[in-house]
């Protein structure tokens, strides 16, 4: 590009125009950076192209009953999801409860002035430790520790009130409450970190006007801070949830793959991804294509959920902070 | 005046004309080990506007600050002397800070509403004291006296956030105002306020000290000579290494802008200090 003004200025004047290498470093870097953004949407549309392809004789087989269907039975050439739905959606939530508290609990204490920074620190540090460990070991350590730890609980709590739906059966081995537990304990990392930047990012004056009207520590972190953070702690929510929605390998170890429906937290049941991952290695052509129905049926709950966790973001923003 | 002088160099007591209601004497304010504050006695006259001003540093903050122990909030903060109110030390054994906060209410320097609604705002302290009363009118009266509750009136279910920063603030006064508190303490309310703003919350403070007891730190000596009834001046002491602020002068403040005693003064307010 031309110096327009290049006789402007004094002798000593240095200012000048960018070189051409600067110029050149920019239009590469602007087309790097469209690359990669067209190359994410391309990938995804092509995994999405990929499963429908291969989800669509079964989808044409079975359309809409495949939803509601409740066997699974290749011989028959039976192919139902609904207990899977139900266990996926069951477990997520169960975890989502869980460690969804617990998560905003521990960010509210690491960022609330009840510790040290230094402590804190290195408490944060250790609850992202946790999200290290391969799901694999959170199975096993699911089934040799967690499952016996949890079993006479579940035979008193059984025994004592079984009329109650949660408790309505035995634990016999893997099951619901400790996929679930496993899920929210999995999930936990995710929620705390985002929480504790969604408090961080509150500024230091939000927290001067609510003490210097004269509230309480409990009062501040309840009415103004937690509210203040809602939008960030929403997406905290929303990404565990995700999270625990597409979790594989340690529910399938735990979850007792068993077709069927029941709030019993004690019952076995199955997810979406779990009978993916334990069907797929002995899968006929047809079973792969029901699978494929299967994932597809995942991916658009999954969908749905960000969808919908956007929203309600989108409205906290708006009604909270006023943007538009 | 040389370095020794000034190091001890202690203003004459401002001999109070009115009731006071906040008394208050500090012998030394640290941030750590840093010693940011010594021997100031200022008194706070009741329906009075107290105005702080002084050099950045000074300290006029800090002591202001310290009235409704906001200062406690910085954990490395510590307060010798004592702040009588009511009869009560605020930094004595017995004493919540919270409740001090409840009586004596602080408006900052930055806008900082809450992120809920304009009603929410100015609810906020009518509910943390548990008002039972008619809501709608004392929110409604303390936005018509905070001088903005014609512009939100049709919209109070808005987000605080989204007005502008001379409303926001206006809307920080009215929830500081809403409760009622015996005293308020401003520090440079007007310093994000563009002139209009800034005048109008001039005249709102000119009103409320008929009802409250105002105390207000301001870098524009024009909005001191026009709003405050006393006047303390601050300045920073330098000798030790440090950056020690003190109490120079306080007196009526036509006194303190025409007549100053001291020489310090006299320099700060003709401008040549540096």
């Amino acid at each position: 590009m031309a110096n327009l003004f290049a006789s402007a200025g004094s002798a000593s004047s240095v200012s000048g125009p960018p070189s051409g290498g600067d110029y050149a470093a920019d239009s590469i870097f602007r087309g790097l950076a469209w690359l990669s953004a067209f190359l994410i949407i391309a990938l995804t549309g092509y995994i999405l192209w990929e499963i429908l392809r291969e989800a669509f004789p079964a989808m044409q087989a079975y359309g809409l009953g495949f939803i509601t269907g409740t066997t699974w039975n290749v011989n028959a050439q039976q192919f139902g999801v609904l207990p899977e739905i139900w266990g996926t959606l069951y477990s997520s939530l169960l975890a989502l409860f869980l460690g969804g508290s617990f998560g905003i609990a521990i960010a509210i204490f690491l960022t609330q002035d009840f510790l040290d920074h230094r402590v804190a620190t290195v408490f944060r540090t250790i609850i992202e430790m946790l999200a290290a460990i391969p799901s694999v070991v959170f199975g096993l350590w699911g089934i040799f520790v967690l499952i016996p730890l949890l079993k006479p609980g579940a035979e008193w709590l059984h025994s004592q009130f079984g009329w109650f739906p949660l408790f309505s059966t035995d634990l016999a081995g893997p099951g619901m409450a400790p996929a679930a537990l496993v899920l929210a304990i999995m999930i936990l990392p995710t929620v705390a970190a985002i929480s504790v930047d969604a408090f961080r990012r509150i500024p230091y004056k939000v927290k001067e006007a609510a003490y210097g009207m004269g509230t309480t520590r409990w009062e501040a972190i309840l009415k103004v801070m937690v509210p203040t953070a809602s939008s960030g702690l929403l997406a905290a929510l929303v990404l565990g949830f995700g999270r625990a929605l597409g979790e594989t390998m340690a529910l399938a170890m735990l979850i007792g793959n068993a077709n069927q429906i029941s709030l019993s937290l004690f019952s076995p049941a199955n997810t979406l991804a779990s009978l993916l991952a334990s069907t797929f290695p002995e899968a006929g052509q047809l079973e792969v294509q029901a699978l494929m129905y299967a994932a597809l049926v995942l991916l658009v709950i999954t969908f749905i959920v960000n969808v919908l966790g956007l929203a309600v973001q989108q409205y906290t923003i708006r009604k909270f902070e006023g943007k538009k | 005046m040389n370095a020794a002088a000034e190091s001890t160099f202690v203003a004459d007591p401002y001999a109070a004309v009115g009731e006071v209601v906040i008394d208050c004497q500090v012998n030394k304010i640290f941030y750590g080990d840093f010693l940011a504050v010594r021997d100031s006695l200022v008194p706070i006259e009741q329906h009075k506007i107290t105005g702080f001003i002084g050099p950045s540093g000074c300290g006029k903050s800090t002591v202001l600050r310290s009235l409704n122990r906001m200062n406690d909030l910085i954990q490395v903060f510590r307060f010798e002397g004592s702040v009588m109110y009511h009869g009560q030390d605020v930094y004595g054994p017995k004493v919540d800070p919270v409740l001090v906060r409840r009586y004596i209410g602080m408006v900052f320097q930055q806008p900082n509403p809450f992120s809920m609604s304009i009603y929410d705002n100015v609810a906020f302290g009518l509910r943390l004291n548990r008002f039972k009363g008619d809501m709608d009118e004392r929110v409604q009266k303390a936005l018509e006296r905070a001088a903005l509750w014609n512009e939100v009136k049709d919209k109070l279910k808005n987000s605080g956030l989204s007005l502008s920063g001379g409303q926001q603030q206006r809307l920080c006064i009215a929830r500081a105002i809403a409760t009622e508190p015996d005293v308020l303490l401003m520090d440079e309310p007007c310093s994000a306020l563009d002139p209009i703003a800034t005048r109008q919350v001039e005249e709102l403070m000119l009103d409320l000290k008929k009802n409250y007891t105002l105390a207000l730190v301001t870098h524009n000596m024009q909005q001191a000579t026009r709003v405050a009834d006393t006047t303390a001046f601050f300045s920073v002491d330098i000798s030790h290494g440090g950056r020690t602020g003190y109490l120079v002068e306080m007196g009526p403040t036509a006194q303190i802008f025409e007549a100053p005693r001291e020489q310090l003064t006299k320099d700060y307010i003709s401008g040549q200090f540096s």
